[in-house]
């Protein structure tokens, strides 16, 4: 793909990628509470204001549930805002973060994806992910660093989108992504800055001329109503989406399009569906496969809020028989990315075989092996609600 | 008296009320069980009512006490809780 910038290429962890599109973002207020797997982003932050590399107020609260109070108020007074968490410090950041999305507001946030406790647990799953899952918030899945950069900036602008208005979940996978050395290609400073533009504010509070009342009681005569306002924010979501990733990938010269990325998916008899750096693992095993003539394929989840059925039905609809891989148990239910897929196809004749699996809780090595064995199971696959568990000692 | 409800696309974005001031439009004093009345004799207008009030319901003038607005005034009893001289009085709301 052509490129209208020139960008440069370093190694760095997915940390330092998400803190460098901040940095080059440059929002007014950053509030920010240091977590398992995310604290680096907010020391990252912390040391570039420190170094006045950028004129970002931060805010360094005492609690997640006052970092996202602390972004509500900023963003309603009318600045930009971004902050980021993980796992535990979602969940009492979720309160707020339904307020984000009641009132509007978009503010961005890296989630390094980390188990929920019980047990205690640092390592990477997507409960926290699943947890805000109706917040209201949009959220994106990235596979790698460099994805979790490009995603960030492409947030900035979605959430900013005037049809849109909603707070933005970038997820990238705890320790997998966030503390491991890839090579990222980053975007020079003006070019990010001149991508996102300037904030236009909506009533913002600061403008003392134009006074304004924000968060209203609504009694149950307005309540319904505002809801659903708030989605049609969600709906405006994907056309927003696909335009600002298009308008990214002419800037950045990399490909994306769509709200999955589709692949060796058009021939393909038997697929796994799956969200955040564990496509890259099926990837390797695509390929394998492929070279011994097996017809398999992959699609991987950018946009996972809102879903985007038409796209997805398109995408998968010719398979025989398809894997879903949810990080997370959604207890009492199959899995929630699965019930997504599934309920996608509920009014299609032709669909293929679904089979749902739990894999990668708290950090579990997702290996080539267990993928292997997914596409194996996949041969001659019936319809069942049966929860498979890969890796899991039975 | 009517009210005209609107549609959801009616509405701004975020519930936000352009213009704020809604106190203006809702009268909000029909939740009171208990009605604060002022005894104009016995004021002494030090203003800890005024100052207290969470509902900001005390008129003045000139510094000075001159009424209660009870189409927002909830009844919460605190303007009479701090009054140094009793110059308030809570009387149940119904009964005559
Ligand atoms: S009763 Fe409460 S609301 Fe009413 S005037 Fe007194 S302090 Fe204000
Ligand atoms: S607190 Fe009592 S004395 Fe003071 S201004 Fe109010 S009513 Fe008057």
């Amino acid at each position: 793909m052509q490129k209208t910038v020139v960008g440069y290429r370093k190694a760095m962890t997915g940390h330092k990628a998400v803190a460098e599109a901040m940095r080059q973002i440059e929002p007014d207020v950053v509030a920010v509470y240091p977590i398992t797997p995310q604290s680096e982003i907010a020391e990252y932050y912390a040391e570039y204001v420190h170094n006045g590399v950028v004129r970002t107020e931060l805010v360094p609260v005492e609690s997640e549930h006052s970092a996202m109070s602390a972004c509500v108020g900023a963003a309603a007074a009318g600045a930009r805002v971004m902050t980021a968490t993980a796992s535990q410090g979602l969940a009492l950041m979720v309160e707020v973060v339904y307020i984000a999305a009641g009132l509007r507001l978009p503010i961005v946030m890296a989630l390094a994806n980390r188990s929920l406790s019980a047990p205690i647990n640092i390592h990477c799953d997507h409960s926290d992910a699943y947890l805000a899952r109706d917040s209201g918030a949009i959220q994106i899945f990235a596979e790698s660093a460099q994805e979790a950069y490009d995603y960030m900036i492409i947030a900035q602008k979605l959430a900013e989108d005037k049809r849109v208005r909603l707070p933005v979940l970038v997820n990238l996978d705890g320790f997998t992504l966030t503390h491991t050395l890839q090579v990222v290609e980053l975007l020079p400073d003006e070019a990010v800055k001149g991508f996102v533009g300037e904030f236009e504010p909506i009533h913002p509070l600061l403008d003392v001329d134009n006074p304004s009342t924000w968060g209203a009681f609504a009694m149950p005569d307005y309540y319904f109503e505002l809801k659903r306002a708030q989605q049609a924010g969600m709906e405006a979501a994907p056309e927003a989406f696909l335009e600002v990733q298009k308008a990214f990938s002419e800037l950045s010269g990399r490909a994306y399009r769509g709200f999955f990325e589709a692949y060796r998916l058009e021939d393909a008899e038997r697929a796994i569906v799956v969200m955040g750096s564990t496509a890259g693992t099926a990837k390797v095993v695509v390929d394998e496969l492929r070279e011994r003539g097996e017809k398999v394929g992959l699609l991987k989840v950018w946009l996972w809020r809102p879903f985007v059925r038409e796209e997805l039905v398109k995408l998968l609809g010719h398979l025989e028989a398809v894997a879903v891989l949810d990080r997370a148990l959604s207890f009492g239910n199959m899995g929630a990315l699965f019930l997504d897929v599934t309920s996608a196809f509920v009014h299609e004749d032709k669909r293929p075989v679904f089979v749902n699996y739990i894999y990668g809780l708290g950090g579990r090595d997702v290996t080539t092996d267990q993928i292997k064995r997914v596409y194996e199971e996949l041969k001659g696959a019936r319809p069942s609600h049966e929860l498979r568990y890969l890796g899991l000692r039975e | 008296m009517a009210v005209e409800l609107k549609t959801w696309k009616e509405l701004p974005i975020g519930g936000v009320i352009p213009g704020g001031a809604t106190p203006e439009l809702n009268k909000t004093g029909s939740w009171r069980s208990k009605r604060p009345v002022w005894d104009a004799e016995k004021c002494i207008h030090c203003l800890m009512c005024w100052l207290h009030c969470p509902d900001n319901c005390f008129y003045t003038e000139n510094q000075k006490i001159t009424g209660i607005d009870y189409d927002h005034c909830k009844g919460c009893g605190v303007c009479a809780g701090v009054c140094p001289v009793n110059a308030i009085e809570m009387v149940p709301e119904g009964g005559e």
